[in-house]
């Protein structure tokens, strides 16, 4: 297919249309309202369920409804929906159905602001909803990323009966980028033999549930879902790698402060700074292997996050202490530019890095010492 | 059996399972489980009917039809089942729901999918209490009612008031039909079957959104026997919740059972 | 002359709730004294004749452990709750 100019919320939107989604429910919040409208419209024109909920609570509630009969179901909202989503996500997660949501990050805590940020990776890939459970988590960083990941996030789901969520922050969902689509795939129902979608007089009867009263067998529940995971981690790590076969410095960043990162690994390169960008597509599981891998060959990581390090806990538990790890973040809803980060390229470039001090601590001095 | 078939008068319907039900002894949760049973029985529509199974006494529901199930958080039973009703709109979508479930937590759910006129069954379990957890104070129970959480009585100044569900769902456009019924004597149990067949019957003609209220007993928090909470909900529930048709639609008034 | 009916009460559901015994019109039932089921309770039982067979015992049941039976005189359609 030809290369359309295509906004992220909308061309998230018309991907799970193509994956065959066969419902959408959602609630409205900026930055993400553009995918609830774009669906209100194409997904009755198509004779598809549109609804657009009370609440996120009830909007994740119809997607645990309509999962548990097996169709292609996604709900999208911004971080404080998908706070109230968080119910959801966890019942979702105990009855092992697959469902897809998407998350477009905005600046938190609180009602915060809609300006683009990531400030909801922690919550996407360690917390959230109570209990015990794994989720995998994909981070777009263009337009045309966001449709791959939305195609492959249905995929997923269904595997391994899992939720996928999609994060991505504003920009992302608001940036117009000329991009490929999908061919419109047929709706096709699968026969799961866990859904619930009435016996037919053609089977035993089923039921689906998060609960095990029993606590050994909630204990099961868990060590399978672990299992599971433990599937996903060996085959659905996903990463982007630029510069990084000679690279002394790697800077590790998903989403769009990976994308902004990479402009200014790009103009360190011209300047003859052996820099290189890891950017992970999969933050979980994460591109764990491949980053303790780059632990013999950089010198330096420096992890760029829309927040005040997140995803920077996940890359020190990795790189336990071998290689210095240095931080960059701007969080609160502001996007770093591409020279903010190259200047911490050469920082790190010319200084031998102190190493031992705290890279959180590090940064907080050197912002408040900015502002 | 040695009996001849057609001696027969009542025998426990086919849409139940063999499980016996965890209820407390005389709870009428179980007389309620019983009506769905027969009616989806003689409706002959067990093989496409879907459950939605509460958080309340009432979560186990699911072991004890004879149909798929799906068991919803608190509250939430009416977002699932309009998400399983939406993608499978020729099956019977129905909730089972307590006071608390319903009236309390859930309140937003209930009211959005009757004001959307879902095409969805509701079973509404009324006893005044969150019997699951030990009998604290339900949105529904009555003003001076004793409870684990209102211990000298439902103080309605600091605790509020009953509310209503049937009445107030009434004045939904989406509800066809919206009545409430109770359980404490067998020509009431007559006509409480009786409403959830035409309630059911709302969902396979497609007539909107049906709800049937049941005034029902919880004799271990109510710390009466099962015989003499059955006088207290004629005695003291329906004065507060007359029973009665709050909502038939006219399509539905033709219906003939 | 009234229709001449008899019951049986499963031991696998009934309670002992005593829900049918005060609704049964013609007063025959009682808690069997003599008999534990398997979960412990004092079943159901009709402890003289007289019974006639209208199941209201079975619609009071909450825990449908009622089977009605009614002799035949004429043909019956099975009456339900
Ligand atoms: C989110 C959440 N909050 C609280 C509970 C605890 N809880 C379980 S059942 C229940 C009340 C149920 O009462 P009701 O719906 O009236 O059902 P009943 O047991 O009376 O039939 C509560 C508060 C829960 N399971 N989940
Ligand atoms: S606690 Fe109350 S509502 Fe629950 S089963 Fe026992 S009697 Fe019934
Ligand atoms: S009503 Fe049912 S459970 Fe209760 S005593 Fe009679 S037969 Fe047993
Ligand atoms: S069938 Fe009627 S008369 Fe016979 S035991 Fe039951 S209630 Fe009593
Ligand atoms: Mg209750």
């Amino acid at each position: 297919m030809p290369k359309e100019l295509w906004k992220g919320n909308e061309a998230i939107a018309e991907a799970a249309v193509r994956a065959g989604l066969e419902a959408y429910f959602g609630y409205p919040i900026t930055p993400q309202t553009e995918v609830l409208e774009y669906l209100s419209r194409r997904m009755p024109e198509l004779g598809r369920a549109f609804v657009q909920a009370e609440s996120e609570l009830g909007a994740v509630n119809m997607v645990y409804g309509a999962a548990c009969t097996g169709v292609r179901v996604m709900s999208s909202s911004s971080s404080p929906g998908v706070s109230l989503m968080m119910e959801g996500l966890s019942y979702i997660a105990g009855t092992e159905v697959p469902a897809v949501l998407v998350n477009v990050m905005r600046g938190g805590p609180g009602l915060g602001n809609i300006a683009p940020a990531q400030s909801d990776y922690n919550q996407a890939v360690h917390g959230g909803g109570h209990g015990d459970y794994p989720r995998i988590v994909l981070a777009p960083a263009s337009v045309q990323e966001a449709i791959d990941l939305t195609v492959l996030s249905f995929d997923l789901a269904e595997k391994y009966r899992m939720i996928t969520m999609l994060i991505l922050d504003g920009a992302i969902g608001q940036m117009m980028e000329p991009a490929e689509m999908p061919e419109m795939k047929p709706v096709h129902r699968q026969d799961f033999d866990w859904a619930t979608n009435a016996t037919m007089g053609k089977r035993e009867r089923r039921l689906l549930t998060s609960i095990y009263l029993n606590p050994l067998d909630e204990e099961q529940t868990n060590l399978r879902l672990l299992n599971r995971w433990k599937e996903v981690q060996a085959n659905e790590v996903r990463y982007k790698e630029y510069f990084i076969d000679d690279a002394e410095i790697v800077i590790v960043g998903f989403g769009t402060a990976g994308r902004v990162a990479l402009s200014a690994v790009r103009t360190a390169r011209e300047q003859g700074i052996k820099v290189g960008l890891l950017r992970p597509i999969t933050v979980s599981p994460f591109p764990t292997e491949r980053l303790s891998q780059l632990t013999g060959q950089a010198r330096a990581f420096l992890v760029t996050e829309m927040n005040m390090g997140q995803m920077l806990d996940d890359v020190q538990l990795t790189v336990r202490g071998r290689v210095p790890v240095e931080f960059y973040g701007r969080p609160g809803g502001v996007v770093p530019f591409p020279d903010e980060i190259l200047n911490e390229i050469k920082r790190i470039n010319s200084a031998p890095t102190a190493g031992h001090t705290d890279a959180r601590d590090a940064w907080l001095t050197r912002m408040t010492a900015q502002v | 059996m040695t009996t001849p078939a057609n001696n027969l008068v009542y025998e426990r319907p086919e849409a139940f399972t063999e499980t016996p039900t965890h209820y407390c002894p005389g709870c009428t949760h179980g007389v309620a489980h019983r009506l769905v049973a027969e009616v989806l029985e003689e409706m002959n529509i067990t093989d496409k009917t879907i459950g939605v199974a509460p958080v309340g006494c009432a979560v186990f529901a699911y072991n004890y039809f004879d149909v798929d199930f799906v068991e919803a958080p608190h509250g939430r039973a009416p977002a699932m089942a309009t998400g399983v009703k939406r993608v499978l709109p020729d099956r019977v979508v129905f909730t089972y729901q307590g006071d608390g479930d319903l009236a309390s937590i859930g309140m937003g759910e209930i009211v959005h999918a009757a004001a959307r006129g879902e095409n969805l069954t509701v079973i509404f379990i009324n006893n005044a209490n969150f019997g699951m957890t030990g009998g604290q104070m339900a949105p529904t129970t009555l003003p001076g009612m004793k409870t684990s959480s209102s211990q000298n009585g439902r103080d309605v100044e600091t605790q509020g008031y009953p509310i209503k569900v049937s009445e107030m769902l009434s004045t939904l456009e989406g509800v066809g039909y919206c009545v409430r019924r109770s359980l404490h004597d067998p020509k009431n149990i007559r006509l409480a079957k009786k409403a959830i067949r035409t309630a059911f019957e709302t969902q396979v003609r497609g007539l909107g959104f049906s709800m049937v209220e049941l005034l029902s007993t919880c004799p271990t928090n109510w710390g009466m026997t099962p015989v003499n909470s059955l006088k207290f909900v004629e005695e003291h529930m329906i004065p507060a919740y007359p029973l009665g048709d709050y909502k038939i639609s006219d399509a539905i008034k033709q219906i003939k059972i | 002359m009234a229709a001449k009916g008899w019951i049986e009460v499963s031991d696998t559901y009934c309670k002992g709730c005593e829900l049918c015994i005060s609704a049964c019109p013609q007063d025959v039932m009682e808690l069997n004294m003599s008999r534990l089921t398997p979960k412990g309770y004092h079943p159901a039982h009709t402890f003289k004749d007289g019974c006639t067979g209208c199941a209201i015992c079975a619609v009071v049941c909450p825990d449908a452990a009622i089977t009605v039976y009614r002799e035949i005189t004429k043909v019956n359609t099975p009456v339900t709750a």
